[in-house]
């Protein structure tokens, strides 16, 4: 799906600084024009970078992101909320899986990727450095993490790079149902008992802060922000998000009749949305140097999961091999496609 | 680590109801057709997105080079008259 050959890598070597120039061009000119840029075509080794950057961190959220949900499924309080929950999980181990396989299309392999994430060279979202104390932060994670990821990723829909793009569209899709069933596990708590009740408050007042970091720092001082607008990668500021956000969630926290923690929220008329208190970003800054509450805890136990499945992998792999060698064995598809379709 | 390399990486196709084609939905790792056939059912088909899968080695995918898709494509370019469009037919006439 990726790679460029030898023999075109020799041949761009060759054609010189004329072939460079021109291709330099039609690149802007596709970026300018709206047009998607594909995995075999020229592209400035800067955005191919960027991307990997973005789309691996990327990645490596959606799978982190599963341990702290992951781990309320054994004591989920009925069936039908644990059945939606590992349906949630196993869609956030699949949203990693288009997003690697988009990386990928950028000459980057999979267990690269893994291992820079596995050493810490990698990031993945600082949100998952939280803990999920009780129930309604399940809930929580739906309404706020998830919907601050959507009003994110809308945007990344209409990327410049295609295969982010495309994979963008299928995780939006999906992403509506997360935040749909935390929207309503965190209303029947809100209409329970008095207990539930503030159990759900409780939830929402330790995720709000985190949520609205999930924007990136403001737009002053985010290092990859201006060049990244400027290649159509993203397609709207870090603080206009932010603000999308809030005015989104005002409405939806009143009609779950819970409050956000903040007593500067307030409607601005002139301007026509809502002003906000101020956000704690040295809090942000600690937990993305690595001194959150749980970022060791989920490192270590993504390197365990690693390690303690490669023996499936090892098996996986020898029972591929053994079958190669006796061809015939495996698999269907010595007939014409359209006949086994 | 024990695996030191990547499993070969598959190319998957998902007929989304029958009467339309397969089309090229996205990629995967697995070590064969069969589990690669499984992985796709569980990572391209979760909310029921298709009734037939293909999963194809990305090694045996040959395309065409963005570099010379001018040329390469260049002889359908002069050809207009292969559009029904080209034709100019006298107002009135019916059923052409």
């Amino acid at each position: 799906m990726t790679a460029v050959t030898a023999e075109e890598a020799t041949q761009g070597a060759a054609d010189g600084a004329a072939a460079d120039a021109a291709r330099a061009e039609a690149f802007d000119a596709a970026v300018a024009a709206d047009d998607r840029i594909e995995p075999r075509d020229w592209m400035p080794d800067a955005y191919r970078a960027s991307l990997v950057r973005q789309m691996a961190q990327h990645a490596h959220s959606e799978i982190i992101g599963m341990q702290p949900e992951a781990n309320w499924i054994s004591r989920a309080p009925s069936l039908r909320r644990k059945a939606i929950l590992m349906a949630k999980v196993q869609d956030e181990a699949g949203h990693g899986l288009y997003l690697y396989s988009a990386a990928e299309t950028l000459g980057t392999s999979r267990e690269e990727l893994l291992d820079k994430l596995h050493a810490g060279r990698q990031r993945y979202s600082s949100i998952f450095n939280y803990p999920t104390l009780t129930w309604a932060d399940v809930g929580a994670i739906g309404w706020l993490v998830d919907g601050a990821a959507i009003t994110n990723q809308v945007p990344l829909c209409r990327c410049s790079y295609g295969p982010y793009a495309r994979a963008m569209v299928r995780i939006c899709k999906e992403e509506s149902f997360h935040q749909r069933q935390g929207y309503e596990l965190l209303l029947a708590l809100s209409r329970g008992t008095p207990a539930q009740h503030e159990m759900a408050q409780d939830a929402v007042n330790r995720w709000w802060w985190p949520s609205l970091m999930m924007f990136g720092p403001p737009d002053d001082a985010s290092a990859h922000s201006a060049q990244s607008m400027a290649w159509k990668i993203k397609r709207h500021s870090n603080d206009e998000l932010r603000r999308r956000f809030v005015d989104i969630c005002v409405p939806q926290a009143e009609a779950l009749g819970l409050t956000l923690p903040d007593p500067d929220i307030r409607w601005n008329e002139e301007l026509g949305q809502h002003d906000y208190g101020a956000i704690d970003w040295t809090e942000f800054q600690e937990v993305l140097k690595g001194n959150g509450p749980c970022n060791e805890e989920r490192l270590a136990q993504r390197r365990r999961a690693h390690e303690e499945g490669a023996w499936v992998r090892d098996a996986a792999a020898a029972y591929a091999d053994r079958h190669a060698e006796r061809p015939g064995t495996s698999g269907a598809a010595a007939e014409p496609v359209e006949a086994t379709a | 680590m024990s695996s030191s390399t990547d499993w070969p990486l598959w190319e998957v196709f998902v007929r989304s109801r029958r009467g339309l084609s397969h089309t090229h939905a996205g990629s995967l790792h697995a070590p064969d057709a069969e589990m690669a056939l499984r992985n796709a059912r569980d990572l391209y088909t979760r909310r029921s997105e298709g009734v037939s899968l293909w999963v194809v080695p990305s090694t045996a995918i040959t395309a065409s080079s963005p570099d010379e898709k001018d040329s390469f494509f260049e002889p359908a370019g002069d050809k207009p008259y292969r559009h029904p469009t080209f034709y100019e037919i006298p107002e009135g006439v019916k059923h052409l």
